[in-house]
């Protein structure tokens, strides 16, 4: 019962809580460029209101068209039951469950480049390549990553890698580590997810698109679910960067639930605000910045196994 | 006394800096010299030996640094009062201040006890050279100072870190750390042999950047080529000693140590390495100036050879280093009057330098036979006491090889002297002529050479043996 | 105090990392002039506060941190070069270069006989890495402001090993060694200004005038 209890909760902060963290993003940029900026609620009015439209799908794509917004949906809900949440331990959580984690977005980045290239159009075959180069190029990072944290907490679930002890990990040698981490896995985190430096979600030229033209085709509850799909994943791939900056164990369910929370909400602001102050990099620059980011994850490594 | 050498002309340094009077200006190198050459001699009598703990200090092997770069300063800055008195249109004020700051570091690095006085005093020279070598103001010469100030800069800062490895050899050896000469020397058969060994390679390559031994070079034909006669001079003959006392402390060190089985098949084989490339470049050479700059690599490697056998072969390059220095200025003095005579250094232009210039040509074609080894000169008596040394070592291949290398040195450096010197003179800058000040400095070098190869005086002869002892002796 | 120096060590080898990947010239020299900053901080955080550590990080700071980095800033400022644009080894291969030899610097500095004190340290390992990042600039960029950052950070990399040793290098001989890395700049800020002048270009590919 309790464990029945807890995945509610898990999927249920996961489902409510992640078009907010959209509209936070949007807010403080807006703050930022001085602007009062659309409301904090504005991106669940949106998935509503695609929701309610009419779809129109191109007469030469065929169910692979579709496959890709479901794809996108249910693998990020799937890769959550494996992903604690702050002190929150995760539904499911077996020895190996990380690369599980790591491939499952592998299947939904399939999926969304398959429908992609089922329109036909070159723009979103484009987007297709670029989508999968960086995608091979950000995987080693997370790997690595993975496997730092892996030696440091000895285990290899993602709760465990996750676990209370992380608090003293900072404090002891290896939290030089520790904050590398961090680093590549915001740097992932803006990669798998589109933002500026690596992708302007709010671009109007597809030729410097790389996710936004794979999805040009889509309209009405496909798009909706697109959206929706990428607000989770934001949270899903967001939720260890918080667990490691703020590992803080209160004892109730509450209160790690608030502080799970509040981390969230802190980390879009930090998005809206690099999104504010940089701008976005030359394509030709992009795998340069992955392959130094794939360097400071492979330091991080040397640095925990010397 | 020791202390004036090295501020002397470090106090000039401001006064030539300010005062207005250009041959004033151009004046001062020669009292600084003349003054600097003055306490040499007295300080080579008067002063004893350093004691440990001395910062700066005497020992047999900077007195002979000293009696060589002292005289050859001299020479050099009589010849660059007409010098600059005839290239009035570049002015003098960076020249002469920067000159008078190299004797200051040069002296430094000649007493300095202490090796990372002695690093700070090399680094200098290289600083106060890298402007003489700009002297022309042209591409050319820019593109000379920039490789010379980066190779140098980076070789001499990879010397900085094998003293640092001394340093720690001495750390992981339980001693207290310390880069004072004596004190090294002193913790000799304690010192880590992994951190000594390597620091030795890095020093290796720092000053041997310095001294231009091959594969280390690439600076040298260019910033030779391209500065004034003068400056090459000083280079040739003051710099590269230094560099090789530097080599030589380093020596000291591991000699100390008992690691000389180490050092000594790395300098061997730099030295034939650079011996090999000289005589490789020497041959098909079409400027007479990065020529000179080949024959002192070659020079560089043949006493990096004799050390690198030890025993009477050491004491064959100490002698060497004497020579060379000499015999350097003279041609580098006399190629740099061929060079302004003719206002080209290209074979192809440059003719009949014995009719133009009876002077400069006749001092040019004697200084190449001087030093590329003939008898009666004092190269000849060096070369060949080193070559004594080698076979006497039994290093038979060894010794046939570097004859076999200077012989071709010789044919290939005196088909361009050859060239350069006879035939009709091909057009020139009718405006130059011998004068006396270009003219005495690099005949009085050259007879300092012709002396040493007719008579090595006896208090010489001990200060070489002494020098030597210094460097092997007593391991 | 060890918490501070690993930390100031990491940021040294993050500032190689990124002065090996960036074509910015000013974000070169702005992350050598961090890195300068940094080291400043070492000889207090290893050696506490004495006399001789508060003149090496002063020293420090004022030259590598400040000075020299405003030289070159002013020099580019002056040329009008802001990139780059073709290095003799790509960015991409530069830095997995440096990445090679930072690893191989962690290795090969485990493999050493150090003293028990030094042992498992990032001192030597970051010494090391820094040396080889800087040889690593100096031979593959052709702008020469670029090759000087090199050698920059090739002295850093030096300098981080004599902090190590700080009672080898008595003050005099370090202030010694501080000002004759400045006036190497600053000859090399002269000698950069001139081949400016002479070729309109700070490329080093057109200093090659001279060879056989």
């Amino acid at each position: 019962m309790e464990m029945l209890a807890r995945t509610a909760l898990h999927l249920l902060l996961l489902l409510l809580v992640a078009p907010l963290l959209q509209g936070v993003i949007v807010r403080t940029k807006a703050l930022f460029a001085g602007r009062v900026g659309a409301p904090l609620l504005q991106p669940y009015h949106d998935l509503a209101r695609l929701l309610r439209k009419e779809c129109v799908v191109s007469r030469t794509t065929t169910w692979v068209f579709l496959a890709g917004p479901a794809a996108g949906v249910a693998v990020p809900i799937l890769a959550a039951l494996f992903m604690p949440f702050g002190a929150l331990p995760a539904p499911i959580a077996f020895t190996g469950d990380l690369l599980l984690f790591v491939y499952l977005f592998g299947v939904a980045r399939f999926f969304t480049v398959a429908s992609a290239l089922d329109t036909g159009s070159s723009f979103e075959g484009m987007g297709g390549a670029r989508e999968v180069t960086f995608a091979c190029l950000a995987e080693p990072i997370v790997l690595f990553c993975l496997i730092v944290l892996a030696r440091i907490a000895d285990a290899l679930s993602l709760t465990a890698l996750l676990g209370p002890h992380l608090a003293a990990t900072w404090r002891g040698p290896a939290g030089l580590s520790l904050g590398l981490v961090v680093v590549c896995l915001l740097v992932v985190l803006l990669v798998e997810n589109s933002r500026i430096p690596f992708d302007d979600p709010n671009t109007h030229l597809e030729l410097t698109m790389i996710h936004e033209v794979m999805v040009l085709d889509h309209s009405g509850p496909p798009l909706a679910m697109v959206l929706y799909g990428a607000a989770l994943k934001l949270m899903v791939l967001g939720a260890p960067i918080v667990r490691l900056l703020l590992p803080v164990n209160t004892g109730s369910w509450a209160g790690d639930a608030l502080v799970f929370l509040g981390g969230m909400l802190l980390l879009a602001m930090l998005i809206g605000v690099i999104e504010s102050i940089m701008a976005r990099l030359r394509l030709v620059r992009i795998p340069q910045v992955l392959i130094g980011t794939t360097m400071l994850s492979g330091f991080a490594l040397v640095l925990v196994l010397r | 006394m020791l202390a004036a050498l090295i501020l002397l002309p470090l106090l000039l340094v401001p006064v030539a800096w300010l005062i207005p009077w250009y041959r004033v200006r151009s004046w001062l190198l020669p009292v600084a010299g003349a003054s600097h050459l003055l306490l040499v001699v007295l300080a080579l009598g008067g002063v004893p030996d350093a004691a440990p703990g001395e910062w700066i200090g005497l020992d047999p092997l900077s007195r002979l640094v000293l009696l060589v770069a002292s005289p050859l300063y001299l020479g050099c800055a009589l010849y660059a009062v007409d010098y600059l008195e005839m290239r009035r249109e570049r002015g003098n004020r960076t020249m002469v201040p920067c000159l008078l700051l190299f004797l200051s570091a040069l002296s430094m690095a000649a007493m300095s006890r202490h090796l990372g006085l002695m690093w700070l005093a090399l680094e200098t020279t290289t600083l106060a050279s890298a402007p003489l070598i700009y002297f022309n103001r042209n591409r050319l010469s820019i593109e000379a100072t920039w490789k010379y100030l980066l190779i140098c800069s980076v070789g001499i800062a990879l010397a900085m870190l094998g003293l640092l490895f001394f340093a720690y050899a001495a750390l992981r050896g339980g001693v207290p750390v310390s880069l004072l000469l004596s004190d090294l020397l002193a913790a000799g058969p304690v010192l880590s042999r992994p951190w000594l060994h390597a620091g030795f390679v890095l020093l290796l390559v720092g000053f041997g950047t310095k001294m231009g031994l091959a594969p280390l070079h690439a600076w040298k034909p260019d910033a030779y080529g391209e500065a004034p006669g003068l400056v090459g001079a000083l280079l040739a003959g003051g710099l590269t000693s230094l560099a090789f006392l530097a080599v030589l402390r380093t020596l000291q060190v591991m000699n100390a140590a008992g690691a000389l089985g180490m050092a000594r098949p790395l300098l061997l084989g730099l030295g034939l390495l650079s011996l090999l490339l000289a005589a490789l470049f020497m041959m098909r050479q079409g400027d007479f100036k990065r020529m000179l700059a080949y024959s002192s690599i070659e020079h560089m490697g043949l006493l990096a050879v004799g050390v690198g056998i030890g025993g009477l072969a050491t004491f064959g390059a100490l002698l060497h280093m004497i020579n060379n220095s000499l015999a350097k200025g003279c041609l580098f003095l006399s190629a740099g009057n061929i060079h302004r005579a003719f206002a080209s250094k290209r074979l192809a232009d440059v003719r009949g330098a014995l009719v133009a210039l009876p002077f400069s040509g006749a001092l040019f074609l004697t200084a190449f036979l001087a030093v590329t080894g003939t008898p009666p000169f004092g190269i000849f008596l060096s070369e060949f006491t080193i070559l004594r040394g080698i076979f006497g070592a039994g290093r038979l291949w060894v010794g046939l090889a570097v004859l076999v290398l200077l012989a071709t040195v010789f044919i290939g450096m005196g088909a361009s002297v050859l060239a350069v010197s006879q035939g009709e003179p091909t057009e020139r800058d009718m405006a130059f002529t011998d004068r006396f000040l270009l003219v005495a400095p690099p005949l009085l070098l050259l007879l300092a050479v012709l002396f040493l190869g007719l008579y090595i005086p006896e208090s010489l002869r001990l200060l070489l043996e002494q020098a030597q002892a210094l460097v092997e002796g007593g391991a | 105090m060890t918490e501070l120096s690993n930390l100031c060590l990491l940021l040294v080898i993050l500032v190689n990392f990124f002065a090996l990947g960036s074509s910015r010239l000013t974000a070169c020299i702005q992350a050598v002039a961090l890195q300068g900053a940094v080291l400043a901080l070492l000889p207090l955080a290893t050696h506490g506060l004495s006399s001789h550590s508060l003149l090496l990080a002063g020293g420090a700071l004022a030259l590598k941190g400040v000075f020299i980095p405003w030289l070159l800033l002013r020099a580019i400022r002056e040329v009008h070069i802001r990139r780059e644009m073709e290095p003799l080894i790509g960015f991409v291969p530069t830095l997995l270069l440096g990445a090679l030899a930072t690893a191989g610097a962690f290795i090969f500095a485990d493999l050493l006989p150090l003293v028990e004190a030094h042992q498992g340290g990032l001192f030597i390992p970051t010494s090391l890495a820094t040396l080889f990042s800087g040889f690593l600039l100096l031979i593959s960029r052709r702008k020469a402001i670029t090759q000087v950052v090199g050698y920059l950070i090739l002295e850093n990399g030096i300098f981080i090993f004599g902090i190590l040793l700080a009672e080898a290098m008595p003050m005099m001989v370090e202030a010694g060694v501080l000002l004759d890395l400045l006036v190497g700049v600053f000859v090399m800020g002269i000698v950069l200004d001139q081949i400016n002048r002479e070729f309109s270009t700070l490329d080093t590919e057109q200093l090659s005038a001279l060879k056989e």
